[in-house]
This record gives structure tokens, sequence and C-alpha cells, in this order.
């Protein structure tokens, strides 16, 4: 049904500046009726301020929004819901405290003699799943729920609110492998329903499964205008980023050393005092990535944690050279030569509202040359950034500006700088690419790769398959806690390998 | 944007602070008709209260020096990401251990170099232990530490009274005297008086070498990077290595050794004894002053200073203007609400916040 319908939404030469960023630059864009649109980009390209200014967030400073032919100006998002506009946001809107059903009706609830009447709230949302194949049950806490059906419950929202233009921003940037595939179904699914959407994006792949028509931003400007067909992955790639990448990064031969860490029937507790990695034992060797593949929530968080020394182990045994680190603190682990690159950057990895020179010390602010007993020495920790911002390629106004301000892939950078500019034995390393552009991924493989020709060994831990594959000289599989196949890359076959994730043994 | 507004927005740090207390004071202007009496009267009255002579500057000047260490025990605390509304309680504790130790009986006839570092020690160390106990219950139970603090407060302030009061056995009662309050310190433990026949003593300076030795901590020792890492983000702070249990314990204890040093220096400089009601919402004051002073250090001199001259004009403004002095607190919850509520002063006077600005 490609560009079958007339246009829902129009948008002409769309600028907008915040002060020292132009983030879009005369911008047009338009949705056909029916279409999935996307529009691709790397992360600070302009998409997500592009579709505020749709949604009603932002004013433009020029340019015009039509709505089914009929030129608008909101002035708060209320006014596109009323105009048939509904927003997935990439990091929900959702309160966890409350239900599902609440969650829906939340800013349009039904109150009758000032009591809030949810049976007719039900019925219609019970009526929504159904037809749009979005089961979710409407009195489960939102806080229970994983991010797949918060992600449901999030187009219920804007389906209960009447929108025939959805605008869906880094849908799947949460999502894991099997769940993207579900969304993107369910996309299409929509679509064939009568809904037209925006699908905003920086991966190439979901682009080509789903995409009726692509418009590709860059630096807030429009670069290209395409449709899969016309396309490959490579040439959106290159005008996305501005120059050719290469997807996969050549990893070239290892040549692992001796055993440097060794984990030995390892048991570590979740929050909830659950075991979450159970009798987990492996190896690693100097100058190998060890892979670790698993289905998220299979003990990965925990057992990298315990690693670092930030979670208790329950039993078993953890030896670095032949040193046991059980109840050694987190910085005496990191001073032993264990890095770490935590699975969330912004929880663990940053202080936001720390500068990117202080971020960048982190973990050895207290040690020489960055202090002289208790003072600390600015002149240093500066210097030393500014070393580690151009090495790293860190895209940073200056060493001074806070990290929060930086994009996702730029903190990453920032993290991966402060941890791989030491001496390593052993990085661990986490989801080290979420939610990264594919400039930012391909510069964060080879620094990985680099660092385990230097002789390091490195425990790779990713919910994405293709990473672990691509990466890993060794692939262990975790399922529920317990390392239960590791094999060189070569056997690693994606077949082989899901199938021990997805049931922890190789018999069908 | 032209470059005259660019510099209205730059002063936003200044700028909205004051205009709060401007639109404060015309919004109290309005409580002032109701009450019968002319606003103009009244303020003009209680500016001159608190700025109209050399002896009413002072007099300003020593009731805002107990508030600038108590601000700042709020201040640093909150740096540490805790919430200390127990400044009122480690005061008392510093003063009272200070007018103590002053009066021992083997320490009369030493010097003055020797009485008033002891004195002020003293009271130092009364404000840490009674921060120290919320810092190790924070750290060690989880207890909240607004809860425990408001406990300590009742705990301190009874314990106070009792020590002071109680006749029978007399404790720390001066028996001398009518007046319930500790037995006055040897002459050589005060801290010099400034000006003469005012409060205004040599603890201003104390409180000032507080306030620079607080604000060099913060910004330039390791210390200081650990109380912020874990008052911003106490999880990346555990990540980077650092004993967040050890730093929440140790920036209670020293919040409230902050204050329990400003309640020596009160004791030492500006009364001689302890009365215990003397510190009665000090305290919750400080709260005020260091949100008027969005927690920062040197901030928290001109928020005091404001604090002590609303107070020390209040009389002259009753007398002249002929209304109560409790209006002095409505001016003061008034000025408070737009502080805390400053994005109403933005929206008046436009100016936009900084998140709005880099918003990108």
């Amino acid at each position: 049904m490609t560009g079958a319908g007339r246009h829902v939404l129009e948008v002409e030469g769309i600028t907008k500046t915040f002060p020292g960023v132009v983030a879009n630059r005369s911008v047009s864009f338009d949705l056909a009726e029916g279409e999935i649109h996307c529009l691709l980009g790397e992360n600070g390209a302009g998409k997500t301020t592009l579709m505020n200014i749709v949604f009603g967030l932002y004013r433009p400073d020029e340019g015009t929004v039509r709505v089914r032919g009929e030129e608008v100006s909101f002035s708060s998002s209320a006014d596109a819901i009323a105009a048939g506009i509904g927003m997935v946001h990439q990091h929900f809107q959702l309160v966890p405290t409350l239900t599902v059903l609440e969650n829906v009706v939340l800013g349009a609830e039904t109150v009758r003699h000032g009591v809030l009447e949810l049976a007719s709230a039900r019925r219609t949302l019970a009526d929504l799943s159904d037809r749009y194949g979005l089961p979710v049950d409407p009195d489960a806490l939102v806080g229970d729920l994983s991010v797949g059906i918060r992600q449901r419950v999030e187009l219920l929202k804007a389906l209960y609110r009447d929108a025939d233009i959805l605008i869906l921003d880094e849908p799947t940037a949460v999502l894991t492998p099997g769940e993207v595939d579900e969304f993107l179904s369910t996309v299409r699914e929509l679509v064939g329903m009568g809904k037209s959407i925006v699908f905003i994006t920086h991966k190439l792949r979901e682009v080509s499964q789903v995409a009726d028509r692509i418009t590709v931003l860059r630096n807030g400007e429009v670069v290209g205008r395409t449709t899969p067909a016309e396309t490959s992955e490579e040439e959106l790639a290159a005008m996305m980023v501005g120059r050719q990448v290469s997807f996969t990064v050549d990893v070239g031969t290892s040549d692992p050393g001796e055993v440097v860490l060794e984990v030995d029937g390892l048991v570590v507790d979740d929050n909830r005092g659950h075991a979450a990695v159970r009798d987990c034992s492996f190896a690693v060797r100097a100058g190998e990535i060890f892979g670790i593949a698993g289905v998220e929530g299979n003990g990965q968080r925990e057992l990298v944690e315990a690693l670092a020394g930030m979670r208790p182990v329950v039993a078993g045994d953890i030896r670095l050279r032949g040193r046991s680190l059980l109840g050694l603190d987190p910085r005496r682990i990191a001073e032993l030569g264990v890095g770490h690159i935590p699975e969330d950057r912004t929880r663990h990895g940053l202080i936001g509202a720390f500068s990117v020179a202080d971020n960048l010390v982190l973990n050895r602010y207290h040690r020489p040359p960055f202090a002289r007993g208790l003072v600390r020495r600015r002149s240093e920790v500066t210097a030393h950034a500014e070393e580690l911002v151009a090495t790293f390629d860190i895209r940073t106004p200056g060493v001074d500006v806070p990290a929060a301000q930086l994009s996702g892939g730029n903190q990453q950078k920032v993290v991966v700088a402060r941890e791989l500019s030491r001496p390593l034995e052993v990085l661990l390393v986490a989801q080290p690419t979420r939610g990264l552009d594919v400039g930012s991924i391909e510069f964060i493989h080879r620094r990985l790769v680099e660092i385990r020709d230097r002789g390091t060994a490195v425990v790779l831990v990713s919910a994405e398959l293709d990473e672990v594959l691509a990466l890993a000289d060794t692939v262990g599989v975790l399922y529920r806690g317990r390392i239960v196949a590791s094999m060189p890359s070569a056997e690693a076959d994606r077949h082989r390998v899901g199938l021990l994730m997805a049931t922890g043994s190789e018999a069908a | 944007m032209t470059t005259m507004r660019a510099a209205y927005l730059r002063m936003a740090p200044v700028s909205v602070p004051i205009l709060a207390i401007v639109t404060a004071l015309a919004v109290a202007a309005v409580a002032v008709l109701a009450s019968g009496s002319d606003p103009l009267v009244a303020y003009g009255a209680l500016i001159e209260g608190a700025l109209g002579s050399p002896e009413r500057i002072a007099t300003t000047v020593g009731r805002a020096t107990p508030f600038i260490g108590t601000a700042l025990a709020m201040a640093f605390a909150y740096k540490a990401g805790l919430f200390n509304i127990g400044a009122e309680g480690q005061i008392l504790a510093g003063a009272l251990l200070a007018a103590w130790v002053g009066t021992w009986s083997f320490l009369q006839g030493w010097p003055g170099v020797v009485l008033i570092p002891v004195v002020l020690v003293a009271g130092t160390v009364g404000g840490f232990v009674w921060g120290l106990v919320p810092g190790v219950l924070k750290a060690r139970t989880g207890a909240h530490e607004v809860i425990t603090t408001i406990m300590m407060n009742f705990i301190m302030s009874l314990l106070a009274v009792w020590l002071v009061n109680s006749l029978d056995p007399i404790i720390l009662r001066d028996p001398d005297v009518s007046v319930a309050r500790t037995r006055p310190l040897p002459e050589a433990a005060r801290l010099w008086e400034l000006v003469d026949g005012t409060k205004l003593h040599l603890g201003l300076f104390i409180m000032l070498g507080l306030v620079a030795a607080t604000a060099w901590v913060l910004d330039r020792t390791t210390f200081g990077f650990e109380v912020r890492a874990v008052g911003t983000n106490p999880e990346s702070a555990t990540y980077a290595g650092m004993n967040v249990n050890r730093i929440t314990i140790l920036a209670m204890a020293l919040s409230g050794a902050m204050a329990g040093l400003a309640g020596a220096g009160h004791v030492s400089g500006a009364e001689g004894f302890l009365s215990p009601g003397v510190f009665v919402n000090v305290g919750f004051d400080a709260i005020a002053i260091a949100l008027l002073a969005r927690a920062n250090p040197w901030g928290i001199v001109p928020a005091a200073l404001l604090w002590g001259a609303l107070l020390s004009g209040a009389p002259l403004m009753q007398q002249r203007a002929g209304m109560s002095t409790d209006l002095v607190r409505i001016i003061e919850a008034t000025v408070l609400v737009f502080i805390a509520g400053d994005a109403m002063i933005r929206w008046l006077f436009r100016i936009r916040s900084k998140e709005e600005v880099s918003t990108a």
C-alpha cells in the first residue's frame, strides 16, 4: 500500500534552533495514510526534535505542519492528541505504581459524580486489545511488567485516545531480539487496520523490515528520501553517518595466553534474594574475548556485578591469576586491573551532573596524578580529559560540560575511554552498544578488539546475539544462571547458540 | 538572542532570588494593608531597624552569625544527598557541651588562647556526635535521616531543658540567678565583641572561615568529590569504588559538627552562657536559608544576612507601623514560597531556566 493514501501529515520547511545548536534546518517530511514512514538518523540528528514539534511539545522557529491538509499550530501535546496524533516516547511515560488500565486512562479519565469510572474504560481497553492483537492484563501493575509489555501499554494508551497517526520514537531500543520481531509485526498489523505510522529509529535492519518509505536525517537536515527496494543497508548507513561504515569489525585472529580469570561454581543472589547465578563456571584467557550469550534476565547483570565486587558472592570463587577476589570491594578489584563497562551507563557508569573531565577519572580521582593527598589537581584532570577526548573522539563542546548533555554514544565513549585508558588484566563489558548508533557501535567494537590484542581478557555480555558472535573468540551460553555450553566462535552458529539460549541444551 | 538578553539570562542565579524577595515584599504588602498599616511605613521601619545605624547593622550581622553555620550544615548534608533536619538539635548539642566544658573548674585561669579553642572544639564534638547517630542509623539500618534527626531534635531540646532547668539536683543550672541558664563562661573563654554593646562577635569570622573551608572541601578535595558523587548518584559512586556508607556517616557527622560549632560560637560570643530556649527555630530557619542559597556555601552568607535583617528589623517595624512581629514571619514565608517556586519568578520576569535552554 506504498504511498496509496492521501497525506495525513505534512511538515514543510521546519527550522528549530536551540541556543548553539540547529536541531532542524528546513526539514520537510510527509506521511501518507496507511504507511510506515521511517525517520532514520544517528543520535542527535534531529529526529526526535522534529516529531516533538509535530506532537506540540516544541514550537518551530519556521515552517508549517499540516494534519489532513489543514495547517495546525499546536501549543501543547493535548492539541496534538485532539487532532488524532499519538506518540510513544523512547522513555516510557508510565506510572509504575498504577495498573495497566489506570495508566491507559490517565489524563483521559471518565469521571461520574466526582468518582473515577473505570468500567467503560475497561471494556474499551479489552476491545482495543482484541482488535489490534495487543493482549494485556488490565489489572497488572505496570511496575511488574516486562519492557515489551510496557511498550504494548504505551501503544494502547495512544489507541485509547483515538490516535490514527502514531509516532514511535526508537520503539525497539529497549526490546530484546524476540520482542523486536513481535513488535514489528504488531506495527505492520496496525497499519493494516488503517493507522499511519512515523517510525523513528537508527537501526537499519528494522528499516528494511518495516518501512514503506524512508527519510534520512543528518545534523538536522534531510539527506535522503528513499524506499527499502531502492536502497541497501550499506547505502543507508553511509547516508546516516556521512561516510562509508563497515558493519563487521575485522576481529582478526586471537592469540590467547594463559588463563587470567577463573569463575568456579559461582552463586549470586538478585535483589530479591533469589539465586540468579547458580553454579556458574568458566575461564577466560589473556588476549581472548569470552562472549556470554543469553536471553536477558538469565543472571547476566548479577554475574557481572559480582565479578566487579558490587554484589556479594553467596558461594563459589572468582580468581584473578590464581588470587581469589572474594570479599574485595570494587575499588580494590579495579586496582588489581579489572575494568568494568557497566550495562547501564547513566545509572552506574556516569554521574550525569558531573563534568566530562570528572567522569573520566570517576574511579581514579583519588590517585596521583589526579590528587595529591586529599587535594584534587584539576589541571591534571583537565589535561587527562582533553587527551582522552581527542584519542577516543568524544564529541563534546568541552571537558567541563556535564556528561548528561552528551549524546548516548558519546556518553558511552566516556565510559569506554575511562576504562580502557589504564592497564587492564580483565575487562568486563555489559551491553556495550545498547541504544547506540552505527558509527559509535563500530568504534566501540574496534576498541574491544584492540584491547584484546594487547593481551587483556575480555568478558563480553550482550543481549545482541550478533554482537557476541561477531566479536567473541569463545562463546559461552548463560541459561538460568549457568554457563550451559561454551565453544570456540568457529563452532558457534546462530541456530546452535539460539537453541541453547532458549532451552539450555542442544537436544531439541 | 541579543547580547543584552543573554546577559539578563546569565544573571539568573543572582537575579532570581533578588526578584523573588522583591515580589514577596509586594505580595506581603497585601497582608500589611489588611492589618491596617501602611506598607511603605512598615518596610521603611523594617529596613531602618535592620540597617539604620552602625549598631543596628552590627546587631543584624550578629543575628545572622549562627544561621550561617546551621544553614551551612544543612547545605553540606544536602550535597551528600542527606536532608539534615537536625541542625536545631545539633546546634544545641554543641552549645550545651561548650557551655559545660567552659565552666570546668580545672580549666579556670587558663588564658583565652587555650580556653576559646577548648570551648569551640567541645561544641564541634557535641554537634559531631549528634550528627553521627543519624548518620550511622542511615548507613547501617536505612533509617531515614529526616525522621531520626527530628527525633534527635526532641531528645536534645528536652535534655537541654532538663540539664539546665533542674534545681534538684542542680546539674548545669547557675544557682545564683533567677532565670534558668548555665553558669557563665570565664571571661577568657569569650569570643571578643566586634562592636561594643551588640552581639556581633568574632564568631562571625569563624563562620566565614567555615564557609570558605566547606566550599574548598567540596570543590577541591577528593572527599568533597566523594560527597557530591554520593549525593548525586550513589549507584555510580559504588561502581566507582567509593564507600557510600562511610561517606554518608561522615557527611552527616560533619554537618552536625558545623551546627555544633555555630552553637559554641554563640555561647562563647553572644551570650556567655546557655539558656535552653535560645535556639528555638534556628534549625528550621537554617533549612529556609540553605534553600534560599540553593545549597551553595557562599550563597549562604547573603541569605543568612537577609534572615538576620528581617529578624532584627522586626521590632522597629512593630513599633512604627503598629503591627505584629509575626508579620516578619509572613514575609519570610512568602520569600520562601517564591524561592522554592522559582518557576513563578522566572515566568513573571521572562527568565528561562537552564534546562529549557539546553534542551536539544
